[in-house]
């Protein structure tokens, strides 16, 4: 799938111009975190590059896929993970084993999968409880084993510890890390520049709509290129 | 899965809408409200029922209504009280010969305190002037029923257009003789009923017999078999057995029978 | 207020005697009205959920009519389908009318738009919150309707309870294609008008309360089978 060019990608909304032409590359391999100030247009960015929303001006080309990714098909290769995680109303196992089935695994296949994923986030023992009872941090996770399940080659995931307190959040980075070393490409967003840090090889900053950073993470937090990525470090973390 | 699962069961379920009964042959009468509610058929057609193992659907609507069912061929028999209607039915060939069954009497029935001053009267037409003139409440069915039709019949006689009255004393409840009893009652006005559904009617209020026993007030019955020639799918053999039978001595008797304690409600008057 | 107390008398000399021509008349009620539901919800269901999620042109307009559509006039529902099934109308040689079958078809078309105009709000709703996570998770829209259904299913069973509610209820319709025939199409809203009719008020009314006792023991059955399953799913 990868590499994955944007090229001169712009999106609106009515009259309001979110993405104004934003054209980069992202290789395989590294931890890619996106950052930037609210409503910079980094959730945005992210459905476009997974298909959840067209672009009104641009292209998005996965370099890696048949045809430069044009058929719709390239979504069964990614993953996302939203802020709030959705929750099908039946069991946990059940929830996992949806987009298996949607991928036209048989109903064992999907069952065998998803139980081993379940045992590697840990939520082997709430299989069959109905996933809404679950708690937030326990949904999340839950959310991540029905992504990683799907064996994707990229998984987007969008805040997705901002609702959860500190113990989970350090559960869902651990399992980020391990679906990381298993082969997959993580794009992230996040609010929380010790996250950033913890998770993030290169970043992407974004403001206003536009790409104004694509850097590794050290030379990032050293040296901020634009004077925006450093306001934006010097407003989240005043005492750096 | 669970979507054939469901259809299934439907049609299990609409299987239930098959009894047993449907397997026995039936004819559909086209009727009169009076005809039905005063228990005349609960009464009459069991008997032919037993004899003959046909079952008889009795749809019951109004004469105007009974007709126009006969002509498009909804029922195999219509069995009404409007002689003109009638023979207009007949004439138009959508029946084959009428017989006549059976007669009653219409009567007046108004409030006990009687505003018109018309109780004890023996003239309908009388009455009626007198109804028009004081402006009483006056209840009409104002459907196309046998019933509506006399009561017209009558007004005209009286040359009286109680239309000039509408929305003011004369009432147009556009519903059947039940009905429009009710609305009587409720209103303490003056109606125009056959004695049947009278004697049967339950929720009479203040209203009493105000006038009766006019030979305006004869009410004949007549039933006719609908023409097979135009409807090809009418059961004519069994819709003529019917005929045959009501207007036949003994089904004529069990007319004669049918009583609402000491009162006889229908009189048999076939082939006179 | 004399009435209703020879009203409740009524209702329960009748509960109480339950003679078979009563057993007949509420057997025929259900079974019309519910098998209606089951039909009205196989064709109005997939419709809701269609539009729900579906994007093309005159969807506004489809929507706005199929809301209008709820206040179909029973009256206006059993005339046009009288014609249609009378002898002398198009379907005529069927030969269905007044006959239970014609009473069905009547109040499926009558309760097919609340069903699908109902269903299509509580699925487009959930689909506002599900919409982006199970596009992502590759469900084409039809996955999605079919899912959506599912996991609406506690919002709809309230409106299939709804749609069975208006169809018993009503009068209009039953009584023009079913011709109030007694033994054959004779129900309890029929029968009520009847008795109304005949001037018995206290036995209408009898009836009516026997009739509201059994859409409130349904729906109580359905408040209980909802709970359970809220318990187990969540």
């Amino acid at each position: 799938m990868l590499p994955l060019e944007l090229d001169q990608l712009t999106f609106s909304a009515g009259n309001a111009a979110i993405i104004r032409g934003i054209s980069a590359r992202i290789e395989a391999g590294p931890r890619t975190v996106i950052l930037g100030p609210n409503g910079a247009g980094k959730s945005v960015l992210m459905r476009l590059c997974h298909g959840l929303l067209t672009p009104t001006g641009g292209r998005i080309v996965w370099h890696g896929a048949m045809n430069g990714g044009k058929s719709v098909d390239v979504r069964r290769h990614q993953a996302m993970v939203f802020q709030r995680p959705v929750m099908l109303r039946r069991s946990a196992l059940a929830n996992v084993m949806y987009g298996l089935k949607l991928a036209g695994k048989s109903r064992n296949q999907s069952g065998l999968r998803a139980m081993d994923v379940l045992e590697v986030v840990g939520l082997a023992q709430h299989a069959a409880r109905p996933a809404r009872v679950l708690s937030g941090g326990e949904q999340q996770r839950l959310a991540l084993a029905r992504a990683w399940a799907l064996g994707p080659d990229v998984l987007f995931l969008d805040e997705p510890t901002a609702n959860l307190d500190p113990a989970s959040t350090q559960d869902i980075e651990n399992i980020i890390n391990a679906i990381h070393a298993s082969g997959t490409k993580i794009i992230m967003t996040t609010h929380n520049l010790g996250q950033a840090r913890r998770l993030g090889d290169e970043i992407l900053f974004i403001s206003n709509g536009r790409l104004m950073e694509h850097t590794p993470i050290d030379k990032f937090f050293r040296q901020p290129a634009s004077s925006e990525a450093a306001a934006f470090i010097k407003g989240e973390m005043p005492w750096q | 899965m669970a979507m054939i699962r469901r259809i299934l069961l439907a049609l299990a379920l609409s299987g239930l809408l098959a009894p047993a009964v449907w397997a026995q042959q039936f004819i559909t009468v086209a009727s009169t409200t009076s005809t039905e509610q005063s228990g005349l058929f609960k009464h009459l057609l069991p008997v032919f029922e037993k004899k003959t193992g046909t079952r008889i659907r009795v749809v019951a609507l109004g004469t105007g209504q009974a007709l126009d069912m006969g002509r498009r061929g909804d029922a195999d028999v219509v069995f009404v009280h409007d002689k003109e209607a009638e023979e207009k039915f007949i004439a138009e060939g959508f029946g084959v010969q009428r017989f006549e069954v059976m007669y009653n009497d219409f009567v007046l029935v108004g409030p006990k305190t009687d505003p018109a001053k018309v109780a004890g009267g023996k003239s309908i037409i009388e009455a009626y002037r007198k109804i028009a003139a004081a402006a009483a409440p006056f209840a009409s069915r104002g459907d196309k029923s046998g019933t509506q039709a006399t009561e017209l019949r009558l007004w005209k006689s009286a040359a009286i257009d109680p239309q000039t009255g509408k929305g003011a004393w004369y009432r147009e409840t556009g519903s059947g003789m039940g009905p429009t009893l009710n609305t009587a009652s409720a209103m303490n006005a003056y109606a125009f009923t056959d004695r049947g559904t009278w004697l049967s009617f339950k929720n009479r209020g203040e209203l009493v017999i105000v006038v009766e026993g006019d030979e305006q007030l004869f009410n004949q019955y007549g039933v006719m078999l609908v023409n097979p020639a135009k409807h090809p799918h009418v059961k004519k053999e069994l819709g003529q057995a019917f005929v045959d039978w009501v207007i036949s001595a003994d089904g004529q008797k069990v007319i004669a029978d049918y009583k609402i304690g000491a009162d006889q409600l229908f009189f048999p008057n076939a082939g006179r | 207020m004399n009435s209703l107390g020879e009203a409740f008398a009524a209702a329960w000399r009748l509960i109480a005697g339950f003679d078979a021509e009563l057993a007949q008349v509420v057997g025929l009620s259900l079974q019309v009205s519910l098998i209606a539901v089951v039909i009205a919800t196989l064709i109005g269901l997939p419709i809701g959920a269609m539009i729900a999620v579906g994007r093309f042109r005159g969807r506004q307009t489809l929507i706005v009519l199929l809301n209008a559509l709820m206040g179909l006039p029973p009256v206006v529902v059993g005339l046009v389908v009288y014609l249609l099934l009378s002898r002398a109308g198009p379907l005529g040689n069927l030969g269905i009318l007044f006959t239970p079958t014609a009473m069905v078809i009547a109040q499926t078309v009558l309760i097919t738009p609340i069903i699908a105009a109902l269903s299509r709000q509580i699925i487009e709703d959930a689909w506002r919150e599900y919409d982006e996570q199970l596009r992502s998770l590759g469900a084409r829209r039809i996955n999605a309707a079919m899912t959506l259904i599912w996991d609406t299913r506690f919002s709809l069973l309230t409106i299939l309870l709804a749609g069975f509610g208006r169809a018993a209820a009503e009068v209009g319709a039953v009584m023009i294609v079913g011709g109030n025939i007694a033994g054959v199409t004779r129900v309890m809203t029929t029968t009520i008008a009847l008795e109304t009719s005949k001037g018995d008020l206290p036995l209408a009314l009898g009836l009516g309360i026997v009739l509201i006792t059994l859409v409130i023991v349904l729906n109580a059955l359905a408040a209980v089978i909802r709970e359970m399953a809220l318990r187990r799913y969540g």
